[in-house]
């Protein structure tokens, strides 16, 4: 009787292992593969070892790019996530505005990325774009095509402007999950609105800032569609991001080697670091 | 510590309400003493919390005032009345240890350093939490958490009143009386005015010198523990204190006394049957309530052993009527007679006490 | 029908949950676990259910091994101390969801989902939905799902913990009748001594994983096997506490000493501990017998009908459970009395003292 169920159970199970198998696990493998060989195509593969991972640790544009990379998603994660408690601080708990609110935020979220990237270069050309006329007109010289801060500021003023709202949504849901009954000792207490939102809300919104910090890290790290449509890595190499080089190494140049190598440290570095988030951020849960 | 006024309070929480079953409060008078113990008792939904929140100031009442040693506090936020309330679940700063969440209202007042550590530690050493006020009050378990909640209104010695929302809601029973004896105790040490609500009449009749029992928004009766039980002054009061409740029988009145089914029942004082109008019942609680062969027709249908008395179900003047019996008397079987101990048998006109029942306080 | 658990014991890692236990449950009135907070009454419920298995033992059911045979294919139904219905269907609905699993035909639904809401009051509300109800009406609702499917093993794990009192009152009340007759083997957990007594049946007390008795409901409350039992099947808690016996007395201390009558007349000299229900402890002297206790009032409860008295004497602490309203003053010197015909008596190991082993 025990056998037949546990068999059972495994059945339902195998679907499962096999999808996981075909989507992660041998994509994976094929990667792996490139990154210790050497190939002139027609399917000659020459050992490499870790030579592709040496020189690419040693290249100057890998770390460039991944230095553009760091400070890109530390500045978003450093408006996005304030932004968003902020913004679903002041939104309503109840009444008929809730859902305007929620479906206004959630808006962003529901265009696809590479229009996303197309509507913020149009909106952002200094000649035609709404945004682009704007800032020109106050005076200031703005052209994203040519100055690479513009070009910084554009990207990440998208970003904020697609993504702020998953924040704004995650920490809303944790916000009306607090009982009314901690205000209301908050209010007997004596409390002033800042110590309601560091003792009270702050710690309750704590397990759904996790989850949008690690999504939004996550995101902003192997981010690629937007800024390749807005900049495509311009002017110069100003935008060119972690997965954006990625790209023109692989496809552009076709050094698949050394591209796979870049992928796997990527990778890699992808999930130490949200392991790293992730185990900093609930150390004091338990106690 | 003050004592406490409400003036013709009503509450709706309807923006028009028309009829009566609009109203979550119905009119409600009540003069509380400074320093006294009180309890809101009745089942959920009998408008209760609402009262208790009115009191505290988290709900505007529609109409009447509240007030504090004859001052109006209607228009007051709770924060500028100066009260504590402990709520059904326990509410602790999940991120503090025990001694800053003790501390939390006196430092949101300002209330120096020195003054802050001497108050914590004493209010500390009465709830018996001493040894944990370093520790993260996460992790403590559910009483050890309401003892916080407790803590952090008995820290602040200019509260008016403290209120206790139904407190023991989330702890074991095990651990209960225990705590509810610790509250009865704390009245005792500090003397402040408490207003507790509960449905459970054990915590209400422990707790309280005197319990408001309320049903439907409305207050049925104001008594001590004694009074509630002996002369309930509503068929609601004694069916709601006691378990098992008061036996009620529809009766008559005939020139000047009781019958149920025809037969005399004896009550103290002689009731005149003209003054008797609507419907007419009989309340006696199951204590006093006697097998005897010679009395009021009944049948036996079910006999509960409880262990330390037996509670006997019969059936008597179209009721269900509950007999207490002691572990030695004896039980009829089948057909019986009931004798009712007049000094303990009211009569009520319409649900409300007109006559007999208990000694008059 | 019964349902037979043959040295069940359940393990998790190291722990041991439950021990193994040897119980044979029948349909003739309730079958009451009783147990405080992790004595291990919601595991066996779950092993009876078969939502969960044993490490080792079998159960039986009717005369078949039903061991590893999972909850869905099991005859049973389990009603939990919290409502559990389903958010978004109407009453009915929910009463005739067990019957819709089952296949059963739409005249034959409507008419044993009447029948159930008939019998549980509930048929006004048949086309509301649970969140419209009150929690006594919602905790019926869970009950006729329950009773509807006719299961021949009804498994209810505190189904009144979460309710007013006075609604806890009248569906301990109905409950036994609601099953009367029924042929169905009821399962009821609960930690409430009292409750177990008013429900009758029989009851099994459980304590730390063990089962220590099991009998008649009334019997078992008045012969517990030893003092772990006495102490689980006691509200509020019995009084324990280390007497010496000589010659033809009993001595609690220098003072207090009583007759040896009962069981423990015929026992050796020695030491023993003495169990004392509070409600053999009065605040006045009800017979010539009775012995005199000087004790401090620490505490007192009252329960509308009944007061509780926690006093100390010397350096331990008493209970003493009375009729009506006593009016005890705290701090205050009181004599309370004991029925000492009606003391327990333990033997060093625990174990009750009987008059046939002595």
């Amino acid at each position: 009787m025990n056998k037949t169920e546990n068999q059972r159970a495994w059945f339902f199970v195998a679907p499962v292992l096999v999808l996981v198998a075909f989507n992660a696990l041998i994509p994976l493998m094929t990667v792996v593969n490139y990154s210790v060989q050497e190939t002139f195509g027609n399917n000659v593969f020459f050992w490499q070892g870790v030579g592709w991972f040496e020189q690419l640790l040693h290249s100057e544009r890998f770390q460039a790019a991944l230095g553009r990379q760091i400070v890109f998603t530390a500045i978003i994660l450093a408006i996005e996530i304030p932004l968003g408690v902020a913004i679903a601080l002041t939104m309503p708990r109840k009444g008929p505005w809730v859902s305007v609110c929620l479906v206004l935020m959630a808006l962003p979220l529901l265009i696809p990325w590479n229009v996303v990237g197309a509507m913020w270069n149009i909106f952002a050309l200094p000649e035609i774009g709404l945004l682009g006329r704007a800032i020109n007109a106050l005076g200031i010289d703005y052209n994203m095509t040519q100055q690479p801060l513009a070009a910084w500021f554009t990207t990440i003023l998208m970003d904020v402007w697609h993504w702020t709202s998953l924040v704004v949504l995650l920490a809303y849901a944790g916000l009306i999950s607090i009982p009314d009954a901690y205000y209301q000792a908050a209010e007997i207490d004596g409390a002033r609105p800042w110590a309601v939102f560091r003792y009270i809300q702050l710690p309750k919104m704590k397990q759904v800032l996790t989850i949008a910090i690690l999504l939004r890290f996550i995101d902003s790290f192997m981010i690629y569609t937007e800024p390749f449509v807005l900049t495509g890595g311009g002017p110069g190499n100003a935008t060119t991001f972690l997965s954006i080089d990625l790209v023109k190494v692989a496809l552009g140049q076709f050094d698949l080697g050394p591209a796979a190598a870049m992928s796997l440290i990527y990778f890699i570095m992808t999930l130490l670091a949200s392991w790293v988030f992730y185990t900093v951020m609930t150390k004091n849960d338990a106690r | 510590m003050a004592k406490i006024g409400l003036r013709k309070l009503r509450h709706s929480y309807l923006t028009n309400p028309t009829v009566d079953a609009d109203w979550a409060v119905k009119e409600i008078d009540i003069d509380w003493s400074d320093g006294g113990a009180y309890a809101l008792l009745g089942p959920s939904g009998c408008g209760k919390t609402t009262l208790l929140n009115i009191i505290s100031g988290l709900l505007t009442p529609s109409e009447g005032r509240i007030l504090f040693d004859e001052r109006d506090v209607t228009a007051l936020a709770p924060v500028e009345r100066n009260i504590a309330q402990v709520f059904q679940f326990p509410v602790i700063y999940d991120t503090m240890t025990v001694y800053d969440n003790l501390a939390f209202p006196l430092r949101n007042r300002g209330v120096d350093k020195a003054r802050v550590d001497r108050r914590v530690r004493e209010i500390a050493t009465l709830l018996e939490l001493d040894d944990m006020l370093s520790r993260r009050a996460a992790g403590l378990t559910a009483d050890g958490k309401q003892k916080i909640s407790m803590g952090r209104g008995l820290v602040r010695d200019d509260v008016n009143v403290m209120m206790f929302d139904e407190p023991l809601t989330v702890i074991d029973p095990h651990l209960k009386w225990k705590l509810r004896s610790k509250l009865k105790e704390l009245h005792q040490r500090v003397r402040a005015t408490m207003i507790y609500v509960t449905h459970d009449q054990t915590e209400a009749l422990t707790f309280a010198d005197q319990v408001v029992v309320m049903r439907e928004g409305e207050v049925v009766q104001i008594g001590t523990p004694v009074e509630l039980f002996e002369r309930p002054a509503h068929t609601f009061v004694g069916h709601f204190i006691g378990s098992p409740g008061m036996n009620v029988l529809p009766c008559r009145i005939r020139d000047g006394g009781a019958f149920v089914d025809d037969c005399h029942v004896p009550l103290v004082e002689k009731l005149v049957s003209q003054d008797v109008a609507g419907q007419l019942e009989l309340g006696v609680r199951p204590e006093f309530v006697r097998f005897v062969d010679d009395g009021v027709p009944a049948q036996v249908v079910r006999i509960a052993d409880t262990g330390r008395h037996r509670v006997v179900e019969t059936r008597a003047g179209g009721a269900r009527v509950f007999v207490l019996c002691g572990d030695d008397e004896v039980i009829p079987e089948g057909a019986t007679h009931l004798a009712f101990d007049p000094a303990h048998t009211g009569i009520y006109a319409d649900s409300w006490l007109i006559g007999g029942g208990g000694p008059a306080q | 029908m019964t349902l037979e658990l043959k040295n069940v014991a359940k393990r998790v890692g190291t722990d041991t949950h439950i021990f193994a236990t040897n119980l044979t449950l029948a349909t003739k009135g309730f079958n009451i676990l009783l147990g405080a907070t992790n004595a291990g009454k919601t595991t066996l419920i779950k092993l009876m259910t078969g939502l969960e298995r044993p490490t080792s033992g079998e159960i039986w059911f009717d005369g078949k091994n039903v061991t590893g045979v999972s909850a869905q294919r099991r005859n049973v139904s389990l009603v939990h101390q919290f409502f559990v219905n389903y958010p978004n269907m109407s009453v009915y609905e929910n009463i005739a969801s067990p019957l819709r699993v089952a296949r059963i035909r739409g005249p034959e639904i409507e008419r044993r989902v009447g029948e159930t809401a008939e019998l549980l009051r509930l048929t006004p509300m048949l086309r509301r939905r649970p969140s419209e109800l009150s929690g006594g009406q919602q905790q019926r609702t869970a009950l006729a799902r329950a009773i509807v499917k006719d299961s021949a093993l009804v498994l209810l794990d505190e189904p009144l913990a979460n309710l007013d009192y006075k609604l806890r009152e009248e569906l301990r009340d109905e409950l036994p009748r609601l099953f009367e007759d029924r042929g169905t083997i009821v399962v009821y957990a609960t930690s409430e001594p009292s409750e177990a007594l008013l429900l009758g049946g029989h009851t099994a007390t459980l304590h730390e994983g063990r089962i220590t008795q099991f009998g008649a409901t009334a019997a078992a409350y008045r012969a517990p096997p030893d003092l772990a039992t006495a102490r689980v099947f006691s509200d509020p808690p019995i009084n324990a506490a280390a007497v010496v016996k000589q010659g033809g007395e009993v001595a609690l201390n220098a003072d207090v000493r009583w007759p040896a009558v009962g069981a423990i007349a015929n026992a050796p000299d020695g030491e023993y501990t003495v169990g004392v229900r509070p409600h053999f402890v009065a605040p006045a002297q009800q017979s010539e017998s009775a012995v005199g206790l000087d004790g401090r009032v620490l505490v007192t409860e009252l329960s509308g009908s009944e007061s509780v008295a926690h006093f100390e004497l010397g350096d331990q602490t008493w209970v003493a459970q009375s009729h009506g309203v006593q009016a005890y003053e705290i701090g205050e010197m009181h004599r309370f009395f004991v029925d000492v015909s009606r003391c327990l008596y333990f033997g060093a190991d625990g174990a009750l003292v009987t008059a046939a082993a002595a």
